[in-house]
Parts: C-alpha cells; structure tokens; sequence
C-alpha cells in the first residue's frame, strides 16, 4: 500500500490511479456543508481562506465529539456530493485533495482532472475505526457551526481508496 | 392502573441512546458477517470487512458506530393501562440529550431549518402508538441524514402494475450508488396515506432484517443485487442487506408508496418497561 503525505506533492498525486488504496499521513482539514458555504461568502466578499489551501486535503467530515482519554470521536466521511457546488473555488484556490464518500458529479470529475487534484474514498460508515488514525485536533475556524466547524486534523495512515486521479479515472461507473 | 414515573422514561431513553449509537444490531452484524464469508470481489470483502471491524472497535471503546449519530426517531407504545405521572414528552427529550451526551455524541439538530443555527441535543421525531395492556415500550432509532437524504415518496394510481413499483424502487436504491453507505437496508411503506406511508417506510427498518421474506421481498433483492452497487459501491451482488416491506389499507383512488433507506449502520435499540 502506497503512503503519502499531506499537504500533497503533485508527483504523488500524479501517480496514483483510481482504485489505489493509499495510507495518508499528516495535515488535512475537516469541512463540510457549513462550512464551505461560509467559505464561500466570505471569498466572493474579497476574504481569505482561514487555511492555506495550497496542496491542502479538505476531508467531508464532521465528528462526534471527543471521550475523555481520546484523541477525537468517531469521525467518519459525509457524502462528498453535497459539496460539488462549492467544491470549483476551492479548487481553483489550489485545494488538491479532496476525503469523502459516495460519486462526485461529472463536473467535478472533469475539474479534478483539469487541476490535476485527487479524490479520495474514506471507510463509508467506519467513523470509529477512521478516530484511530487521528492524532491531534486543533481548531481552524467557525467554531459557532459546532461539529460543523474547520478543524485541522493530524493523521497517521489513514487508509483511503483514490475514488477520482488526476487523470479524471472514476473507480465508480454509476 | 400502572404509574410509570417520567424519571424512569428519561433513564431508559438515556440508555437507548447510548445502546443504539455504540452497539450494533445482532440481526445487522449477523448478516454482514454472513455476507462477508460469501464475498468474492476483494475490494467489496475489504469494506465489509472495515464495518464488521468498526462495529468491533464502537462495542469495546464506546464509541459511536458512526458519527452521524442521527436525528433521533423514537417509537413509543403505550398501553392504555399506564399512567406517566410527569411530563413524558419532556422526559423523552431529556433523556435523548442525557443519552447522546453521556455518549459524547455528534450535536447534529438544529432548531429552525431555514436559519439552521448551531447544532444541539435538543429535538427528535416522537411516535407514540397506544395498545393494550399495561406496558410501556420505549424503541430509539438514530437515522443518519445520509441515507435519510435518499429517500422517496410516490403516489401511484391505484391500477399500477407490480413491475411499476418494482421500477421505482430499483431506481431509487440505482440513484443512491454509493453514497449513502451500502450495503443497505430499505424500508419500504405501501399503502395508507402520503405521510403514513413515509412512516410505515420507517416502521419496516425496526424490523430482524433475517426474518422470513415475503415474495415480493425476495424478488426486489433479486432486482436489486443486479445493480452491481455492492458494498462502499464496490461492486457485487451485496447492495442492500435486506429489504422490508410494510403495507396497510389505502384508498380506491391511490397506492403510496415510500422508500426508507438505511446505510449499513442500521441502528435502533428497545426496552420494555
């Protein structure tokens, strides 16, 4: 199994096929519907990002919340469709990779390629399972949208399978 | 008469909560593990694999099975020979908030749907159905929104054909694909009203999905292993674990039928006081 490191390199993106099971390890920031639409408004106000985007892996997920003795709760992907809408700025603002589950559209499929990002496939359904491969949290922003909100997650290989490469190569064909 | 106090409901709910989100389903695991044995495409067996693994893990550390810990659905039959001294709606809500709480789980409810506001504990869908007797049953069901997202309601003519509503359900669970965590469990509701039929949908999820299935049953899964979906959308014949179907008297002029999705993680858990 193949290990990579996130923030990405583009030659490891560029190596992988769909279908690929990857082990990820290092930086990527949790962020789904909330979150991306704040995103959103407050980039077309002329904003920033509250992360750097560059190479960065936003993975769907919003998490249960934290035991006493553990790193983070059980914290497994949401549909990955749901952000399609806001997913081409964020790509444009250089985002490479993207954690979720479930098909994207064809319109992502084609920007994924145009970027040269990478889509990748989480344990569907698997959130205690994935809170092992979590390290650290630290909060990002917007911590008024609750498990809604971005945080930055450390993780240690963290197993993934590439659902959409670089080449715009889908492992699904529904 | 029987007095069931409201503090007793809150425990109990409390502790649903907490059973249904951390532990499992017997009837669910035993078919995945049935399912998991049959599987021969590697990548379908390796996602079967991860969920048995992850039932493990939630058992033995507490913790959610997934961390869409739901809207909660609780379904309450009341015998006519109870008296709750107490509020019971209050104690029902209270108890979900102890419960999901006490489990550290996700606060995914919001107050108002347009507004959205910040998630809390606070709200779930309450069914109460009144029986005989003097006993109390307490059933909770956390419906993750994922699959909830995917379901359907049409109102068929009454001289529909059954490859009609075959089609219909078959297309639903195809336009699912993967996205909402299969293997599934649909629920089906026919018959009764538009909003009686969503519940029935509900209703048939509660049920042991390795019961005996009916005609019907057997041919939709048939139907529907043919989508080639299979487990995380793997591919294979494993797309949905089980399909149940409940159904009630409806009018000459029409023929509900609802769809109720489940994701793999099919939760619900019961008491009986």
């Amino acid at each position: 199994m193949k290990k990579i490191v996130s923030p990405l390199s583009q030659k490891d993106i560029l190596a992988l096929r769909a279908g690929d099971e990857v082990l990820l390890s290092g930086y990527i920031y949790t962020a789904r519907d909330q979150a991306h639409k704040r995103m959103l408004e407050n980039l077309s106000r002329g904003g920033e990002l509250p992360f750097d985007i560059k190479n960065a892996v936003i993975y769907y997920c919003g998490p249960a919340k934290t035991p006493k003795g553990k790193a983070i709760g059980s914290c497994g992907p949401t549909t990955s469709k749901r952000m399609d809408a806001f997913t081409p700025f964020l790509l444009k603002k250089g985002l490479k990779g993207m954690i979720g589950k479930g098909n994207r559209s064809e319109d992502i499929r084609r920007l994924i390629k145009k970027y040269k990002a990478i889509y990748f496939l989480a344990p569907a359904g698997c959130g205690a399972l994935v809170s092992r491969c979590v390290k650290k949290v630290a909060p990002v922003a917007y911590p008024d949208l609750g498990p809604e909100a971005i945080l930055r997650l450390e993780v240690k290989n963290f197993p993934l399978i590439v659902g959409i490469d670089a080449q715009g190569k889908n492992v699904y064909r529904f | 008469m029987r007095n069931i106090n409201a503090k007793k409901i809150v425990d109990t709910v409390a502790d649903l909560c907490v059973k249904a989100n951390c532990l499992l389903r017997q009837d669910i695991l035993r078919k995945l593990k049935l399912v998991y044995n049959q599987e021969k495409n590697i990548r379908a067996k390796n996602a079967l694999k991860a969920i048995i693994e992850n039932a493990r893990i939630a058992r033995k550390e507490k913790l959610a099975i997934c961390q869409d810990t739901g809207l909660p659905i609780v379904f309450v039959e009341l015998g006519q020979e109870v008296r709750i001294t107490g509020d019971f709606k209050k104690a029902v809500l209270k108890g979900i908030e102890l419960g999901y709480r006490r489990g550290n789980f996700r606060e995914s409810i919001i107050q108002d749907p347009l507004e959205r506001g910040k998630p809390a504990y606070k709200g779930a869908i309450i069914h109460i159905d009144i029986t005989r007797g003097s006993k109390l049953k307490l059933t909770v069901l956390p419906k993750g929104f994922g699959c909830e997202n995917k379901s359907q309601l049409k109102m068929f003519n009454p001289t529909a054909t059954l490859k009609e509503i075959k089609d219909f359900i078959v297309n639903a669970v195809k336009s699912s694909g993967a996205d909402a965590c299969p293997p599934y469990v649909l629920g089906v509701g026919i018959g009764g009203s538009a909003d009686y039929a969503g519940f029935l949908a509900k209703v048939a999820l509660l049920k042991n999905i390795n019961a005996k299935r009916t005609a019907f049953e057997r041919d939709l899964e048939r139907e529907i292993g043919k989508l080639d979906i299979g487990p995380m959308g793997f591919g294979g014949k494993i797309t949905c674990l089980a399909i149940k179907i409940e159904s009630y008297p409806t009018h000459i002029a029409g023929l509900p039928v609802a769809l109720n999705l489940s994701c793999h993680a099919l939760r619900s858990a019961s008491a009986t006081l």
